[in-house]
């Protein structure tokens, strides 16, 4: 480990908790007592019981602080796992967004269906003066979008954050 | 899953209390003495515990004292330390004792009274959501809502509080789930589901910290709170270890005791107050062994500037106390004894010679520091003289080392807490509470109570300054009603002497509100609290104070009035390294003025 390395990394994390009150609460409470980023947090049930989560936080920090993180999270009393997602190999990490764009211009709202067409977004609700497009991808494809929808009428932006996991055979 | 207890059999009929189910829960996990304060939440507990015969309930004053005297408690003995709240106030009051043994890594088990599950979120009367406010200030903490989950939850917050790096644990505990009936069930003798810290070194970082040592001209074993809790056998190892290798050892403010301080190994304390010989030496190491300790601030000073030219191996129970602050090149994740026996076991095993002429070169080097005697002071002994602070210190050491007593010595925060830190020489572990991390004033004399109460026959002593005594002082009251014969021995200096020192040096003299005003008589206030005040003015009376205060049989408050003008010498100031130290008046050396980066690091 480098850990004199100033450069900043992003790093996309898994932790797999135990889903009980308040373990949200104290991931969150950890990055914000000691100083930590959070660029994206995710977090919902995923074994059959519903007994355990994966929160996929993508946080970006020098190569010591990464490890600290990771460190800080791993001590938690509820966290099963820890796995640096960035680290162990290549991953795959998407995120959905819902996407309205309002405009009263014909040719703006034929231009949104078009360019959403090409980005491979679905158009989930429609009317005469708008649509709310659903798209899913990386986060860079999203913000590529947003780009585009903006001079055509972006109006409102919900976006689910980050969903990470490993490719091949690789499990956390 | 383990969250779900089995539900009672439908035939098992539940014949305790909830209240009940806690106490057999802390009689199984060993728990003898609880520190408390009663409320209107935690009745159903209160009435329990008058019922019951085996586990016994100390009155304090104030919460926080309750959480001080378990911390005084826990640290004397190796226990957990187990403090009895109500809901609200008496959370939020029991908040700072928490995060004390949070940054002294102290287990405590706090049980909070907490409104009824169906009134949580109202805004009911004592109510604060004490896991919210809680969470940054424990370890770890529990609300059981369900009395299914009561007893394990119990039972797992002491193996979390005692496992891995130890630490502070609430267990909030609403007023139905004490009076509604609850099943018992023994601890779990399975493993923790997703809580289970490395103890055990990893042998190819063993072999690795061997070699360095062994390649070692310069080495230091810098040592801190981590071998005292990891128990005798961890103060052991480190010993037989030290002496095998003959490397210089030097330790933390929250390791002292672990290594003899009168053995010719042992360079003091290190860090902003340290000496100059410890502090020297770890600026010129080639190898430092760190074991249980967290490169804390107070002892690295300024980061870029510590310990430029070591090889660092780091022993620590909690990952994340390594590459926090200082880079290192050889962690290792264990419990200290388990890898100190490791490290004799490969030391043994490594054919390799030490290089002991390059040893032989650092001692002559160290000696040369050591000849400097940074703690130097003058006293005069002439009738009427003033007493120095450092030799009022220095007499209550060699005053208790004339007795066969077992001695603790618990301490407030500021300059007399240093001055004990240099003055007063442990040679056992577990003998030295002291409020390291937090600095808390107010620490001192409940955490004596605490320790008393462990060891009813020991002499312990709060060293205090008379403005930290003033922060807990009702705890007298408690002292008065189990008749615990704790001896407070202030260093009246009139002064929160590490404001006024820093002021001084700091802040150009301007000595702002750090004048102690309007003090009480300290010689009344005992007799108030039915114990004895005793006073010494000038040096020539000193000794006989001390005598005087070591055999009475009752709580004693010694008001020893010390130089006022007296400052905490060596000192590393904020931002400095550590070959820049301030020596006292003694020396002649100065160090550099302080940076203007230094001013706003406390």
């Amino acid at each position: 480990m480098n850990a004199m390395n100033t450069t900043l990394r992003t790093a996309t994390i898994s932790v797999l908790v135990e889903n009980e009150a308040g373990v949200l609460a104290r991931v969150i409470g950890l990055f914000s007592g000691r100083g930590y980023n959070i660029e994206s947090l995710t977090v919902a049930p995923v074994d059959d019981e519903g007994h355990k989560s994966r929160i996929n936080i993508v946080t970006s920090g020098t190569e010591m602080v990464i490890q600290q993180i990771k460190a800080q999270l791993d001590r938690l009393v509820p966290v099963y796992r820890v796995a640096d997602l960035t680290q162990i190999g290549p991953h795959v990490a998407a995120e959905m967004a819902l996407v309205k764009v309002i405009s009263d211009n014909a040719d703006r709202r034929s231009e949104a269906l078009r360019f959403a067409g090409e980005y491979g977004a679905r158009t989930v609700d429609a009317t005469e003066t708008s649509f709310v497009f659903e798209m899913t991808g990386s986060t860079e494809k999203l913000d590529a979008f947003l780009d585009t929808m903006r001079p055509l009428g972006l109006a409102e932006v919900s976006r689910t954050g980050v969903a990470a996991m490993t490719r091949g055979t690789t499990i956390i | 899953m383990s969250t779900i207890a089995p539900a009672p059999a439908a035939s098992e009929t539940l014949t305790l209390s909830g209240a009940e189910v806690l106490l057999r829960a802390l009689k199984d996990q060993g728990v003898e003495v609880i520190f408390g304060y009663p409320g209107g939440a935690v009745l159903p507990i209160y009435d329990a515990i008058f019922q019951q015969n085996a586990i016994r309930h100390i009155l304090v004053r104030h919460e926080q004292a309750a959480v001080h005297a378990a911390e005084g408690y826990a640290r004397s003995t190796g226990k957990v330390g187990c403090v009895l709240v109500t809901s609200g106030p008496g959370a939020t009051n029991a908040v700072t004792g928490l995060v004390d043994a949070l940054m002294d890594s102290i287990p405590i088990v706090c049980l909070t009274g907490q409104v009824p599950t169906h009134l949580i979120g109202n805004d009911a009367f004592q109510e604060a959501d004490t896991t919210g406010i809680t969470r940054p200030a424990t370890k770890h903490n529990y609300l059981v809502k369900r009395s299914e989950d009561l007893a394990r939850v119990v039972h797992e917050a002491f193996y979390v509080a005692r496992s891995g790096r130890p630490g502070p644990v609430v267990i909030d505990l609403p007023k139905d789930i004490l009076i509604n009936k609850a099943p018992y069930v023994a601890a779990a003798t399975a493993a923790h589901r997703s809580y289970r810290p490395q103890t055990q070194p990893d042998a190819g970082q063993i072999a690795k910290a061997i070699a360095l040592l062994k390649s070692a001209k310069r080495p230091v074993i810098y040592t801190g709170g981590g071998v005292i809790n990891a128990g005798d056998a961890a103060s052991d190892a480190l010993r037989r270890f030290a002496r095998k290798t003959g490397y210089p050892v030097t330790s933390t403010l929250m390791g002292l005791g672990a290594y003899p301080a009168n053995d010719p190994l042992f360079l003091g304390m290190l860090g902003m107050h340290g000496t100059y010989e410890a502090n020297l030496v770890m600026h010129g190491c080639d190898v430092m062994l760190n074991v249980g300790a967290r490169f804390d601030d107070r002892v690295t000073g300024r980061l870029n500037a510590f310990s430029p030219g070591s090889k660092k191996i780091h022993i620590d129970i909690d990952p994340s106390s390594i590459n926090k602050n200082v880079p290192v090149d050889v962690p290792v994740v264990a419990d200290a004894a388990a890898a100190l026996e490791a490290l004799i076991a490969a030391w043994d095993a490594d054919p390799a010679q030490p290089d002991r002429d390059g040893l032989a070169a650092w001692w002559r080097q160290i000696d040369t520091w050591r000849g400097k005697d940074s703690l130097r002071f003058t006293q005069t002994k002439a009738k009427g003289g003033v007493i120095k602070p450092q030799y009022a210190i220095q007499r209550l050491y060699e005053i208790t080392r004339e007795m066969d007593r077992e001695v603790y010595i618990t301490t407030e925060v500021g300059q007399h807490q240093m001055w004990a830190a240099q003055f007063f020489r442990f040679d056992r572990p577990n003998r030295w509470m002291t409020s390291g991390g937090l600095g808390t004033m107010g620490y001192g004399l409940p955490a004596a109570m605490g320790v008393q109460i462990a060891h009813p026959d020991a002499l312990v002593i709060d060293i205090a300054g008379e403005a930290s005594i003033l922060m807990n002082i009702q705890e007298m009251s408690t002292i008065a009603q189990y008749r615990l014969p704790v001896k407070v021995f202030i260093l009246n200096n009139q002064y929160m002497g590490m404001v006024r020192q820093w002021q001084e040096l700091l802040h150009g003299g301007r000595y702002s509100e750090s004048y102690s005003e309007a003090l009480p008589d300290f010689v009344k206030l005992a007799d108030a609290f039915q114990g004895v005040g005793m006073r010494a003015q000038s040096v020539d009376e000193l000794d006989d104070v001390i005598r005087a205060m070591i055999a009475s049989p009752t709580a004693v408050i010694a008001d020893i009035a010390v130089d006022q003008k007296e400052n905490c010498f060596p000192m590393i100031p904020s931002g400095a390294a550590h070959n820049d130290m301030i020596l006292g008046p003694e020396h002649e050396s100065r160090a550099r003025g302080i940076s203007d980066e230094g001013l706003v690091l406390v």
